[in-house]
């Protein structure tokens, strides 16, 4: 019977194609927004993902000050690090790949007359092992280099191409403010970062070099921590928590004046925003299926006016109040379904091409078109069923005589 | 046919049909005892207004008297629910329609077997039933044909077919032939007879041509809801 019902159902809508089809218009722009959202979240979240932990999820950031501790806490200038405190941390913590000591200055690079605006990053080699970062061409810093502090250079791809084009900089001179550099070596390609700036726009000096003749202080800005492969990011952020209150001289009762940040740490607050800002797009869409819901109970409505007689000649004939109610519920749970199916498939069609042009990966989730199909079968269901209830309760004799 | 001896298939006791409330009531129908016996081809006549089409609507078990009982096989029809009642029509009642009441853009095949789809039969063996049942008003060639390119009086012959497919005890016919040029009535109301005559069909139809009525057995007359005479007048043909 439930299948003579469907087979009844898909006659009624193929009789009145336009008219079905302008009905299940709001399912189906509902469901294809839904799963395009959807996707293309995952999608940017998964870019986001990979891309941060190819930075190295095992790498801990250690900056004076509270960092983003949300609304509330004191920013109050703290003390900088020092060379001393990257070293108490290489010799204290154990359980450690590396530890880069950093700073960073903006400066003009300038080659002939080629002239470049960039980010000048003191460190040591250990900088490079942390950021899993090789060297193009060249050589990485001599010790006698770092110690003394001289004018030597690696550049990004970014700052070279930009000063020197396509003619290899290995022994040339760049000027950074008034002092001339050397360049010993280029560093690899890494692309753009997930916050959308150019990681190889970068030039990297010893950091001993950058206190002294460009920033003119002993200030470390930012210690880089690389964790032991096997080892527990988390017990590894608190001991060094402990380390540096205590270098600090931080009473218990007082917070932190610096952070420690887990790169997980950053992974989960920026996929958390694309989940949230999903979540927020979906429930927009989610509005538009519920339109959808009410033009199909509209339409629903109008035909079980238009098909009063032949609900009479039904009744007078012998059907049951819930064979009536059936036959509409299931004329409008295929409409909606329908509705759906095709909304997936545009879905997923704009997702692909979305993802392409954004440059996401497409990322396909079962689960949410499993739950779009559902919902627009429920959608049917929910928005049917007034329409369904009025054709079953019809008095049989005024159904038979209406015109 | 019938006789006086058979015990009666439909049976009115004081069957009262009252609309409205309060003072503003209307008696549609005001108390009236009627039998149908198994077999019988009756003809219901009267003005307008004069209660043969509420009395049909209740033998029918469209609608429930107001006062009084109807037992239809001895069964007190009145104490059934909306759902007892739709059982009750889809295996003992067929009907037909002044407006024919066939479903648009659905061939005639189709509405003929539209009370074997409710009795769940399988596919099959409701095509073979309603074929012949469309072969028995002669209509076989157009069973396939939507009854929107069929004639008036074909289109009652469907109609015909998709009440008798089901092998009803009774056959309840409103004004049958209201809507068709007399030639088209006549042989409809031939048509009833024929069904009546030799399949034993119980036919209750309602009519206000007195021509359609001549062939029925027994011709009772309504006015004012009351039944003012229940006699065996008709013309026998």
């Amino acid at each position: 019977m439930l299948w003579e019902t469907f087979l009844l159902a898909q006659r009624t809508i193929r009789r009145n194609a336009l008219r079905s089809t302008l009905t299940i218009l709001g399912i189906v722009i509902g469901v294809a927004a839904v799963i395009t959202m959807v996707t293309l979240g995952s999608g940017a979240t998964a870019k986001v993902t990979s891309d941060i932990s190819s930075l190295g999820t095992n790498t801990l950031h250690v900056r004076p000050g509270q960092g983003m501790r949300g609304p509330g806490g004191a920013r109050t200038s703290a003390d900088q690090f020092t060379i001393e405190d990257a070293d108490a941390i290489a010799s204290n913590v154990a359980g450690l790949a590396a530890v880069a000591p950093t700073a960073t200055a903006s400066s003009q690079a300038i080659h002939g007359s080629a002239n470049w605006s960039t980010a000048v990053t003191g460190a040591s080699n250990t900088f490079f092992q942390v950021q899993s970062w090789s060297i193009a061409q060249g050589r990485v810093f001599s010790a006698g280099e770092l110690k003394a502090g001289k004018a030597v250079c690696l550049l990004g791809q970014t700052v070279w191409e930009e000063l020197f084009g396509v003619v290899s900089p290995l022994g040339q001179t760049i000027r950074l403010g008034k002092i001339s550099f050397k360049v010993i070596g280029t560093l690899q390609e890494k692309g753009q970062s997930s916050f959308g700036t150019d990681q190889d726009d970068i030039v990297v000096i010893p950091l001993r070099t950058l206190q002294r003749r460009i920033r003119g202080d002993t200030d470390v800005g930012t210690i880089l921590v690389a964790v032991a492969d096997g080892v527990a990011t988390t017990s590894v952020q608190g001991h060094i928590e402990n380390l540096m209150r205590e270098r600090r001289g931080i009473r218990p009762d007082q917070d932190d004046d610096f952070h420690v940040r887990d790169m997980k740490e950053l992974i989960d607050t920026l996929t958390g925003t694309t989940t949230v800002l999903t979540a927020l797009l979906s429930a927009v869409a989610g509005v538009s299926l519920l339109v959808g819901g009410i033009g199909i109970m509209n339409i629903m409505l109008v035909s079980v006016t238009e098909r009063t007689r032949e609900i009479g000649t039904r009744l007078a004939i012998g059907a049951l109040e819930r064979e009536v109610l059936m036959q509409f519920l299931v004329e409008s749970v295929v409409l909606s379904t329908f509705g759906g199916v095709i909304g997936i498939a545009l879905g997923l069609c704009a997702a692909g091409l979305g993802s392409y042009f954004i440059g996401v990966p497409f990322v396909f989730k079962p689960g949410i078109v499993a739950a779009s199909f559902l919902f627009s079968a429920a959608v049917g269901v929910v928005f049917g069923y007034v329409p369904a209830r009025k054709a079953a309760r019809l008095n049989p004799i005024e159904a038979l005589r209406y015109e | 046919m019938a006789s006086e001896s058979t015990p009666p298939l439909i049976e009115f006791h004081q069957v009262a049909k009252v609309y409205g409330q309060g003072t503003a009531t209307m008696r549609a129908l005001d108390g009236i005892d009627l039998s149908v016996r198994a077999g019988e081809f009756v003809a219901m006549m009267g003005p307008s207004g004069s209660g043969k089409s509420t009395c049909l609507n209740i033998l029918g078990s469209l609608d429930t008297p107001s006062e009084g009982s109807y037992r239809f096989e001895g069964v007190p029809v009145e104490r059934l629910s909306r759902d007892q009642r739709a059982l009750l029509r889809r295996q003992f009642l067929g009907f037909i329609f002044q407006g024919f009441n066939l479903l648009n853009r659905t061939s005639a095949l189709e509405n003929v077997e539209l009370p074997l789809i409710y009795r769940k039969m399988p596919a099959r063996v409701r095509h073979e039933k309603a074929m012949a049942a469309l072969t028995a008003v002669g209509l076989a060639k157009w069973a396939h044909h939507a009854p929107g390119e069929l004639s008036g009086g074909q289109q009652q012959r469907v109609a015909i077919a998709r009440a008798l497919v089901g092998q009803p005890r009774v056959l309840m016919a409103d004004e049958p032939t209201g809507n068709l040029d007399s030639v088209r009535s006549r042989e409809i109301a031939a048509m009833l007879k024929d069904f009546n005559r030799r399949q034993g069909i119980t036919i209750v139809m309602v009519t206000h041509e007195p021509e359609m009525a001549a062939y029925a057995d027994r011709q009772i007359h309504f006015q004012d809801g009351r039944i003012t005479s229940n006699g065996h007048h008709g013309k026998k043909r």
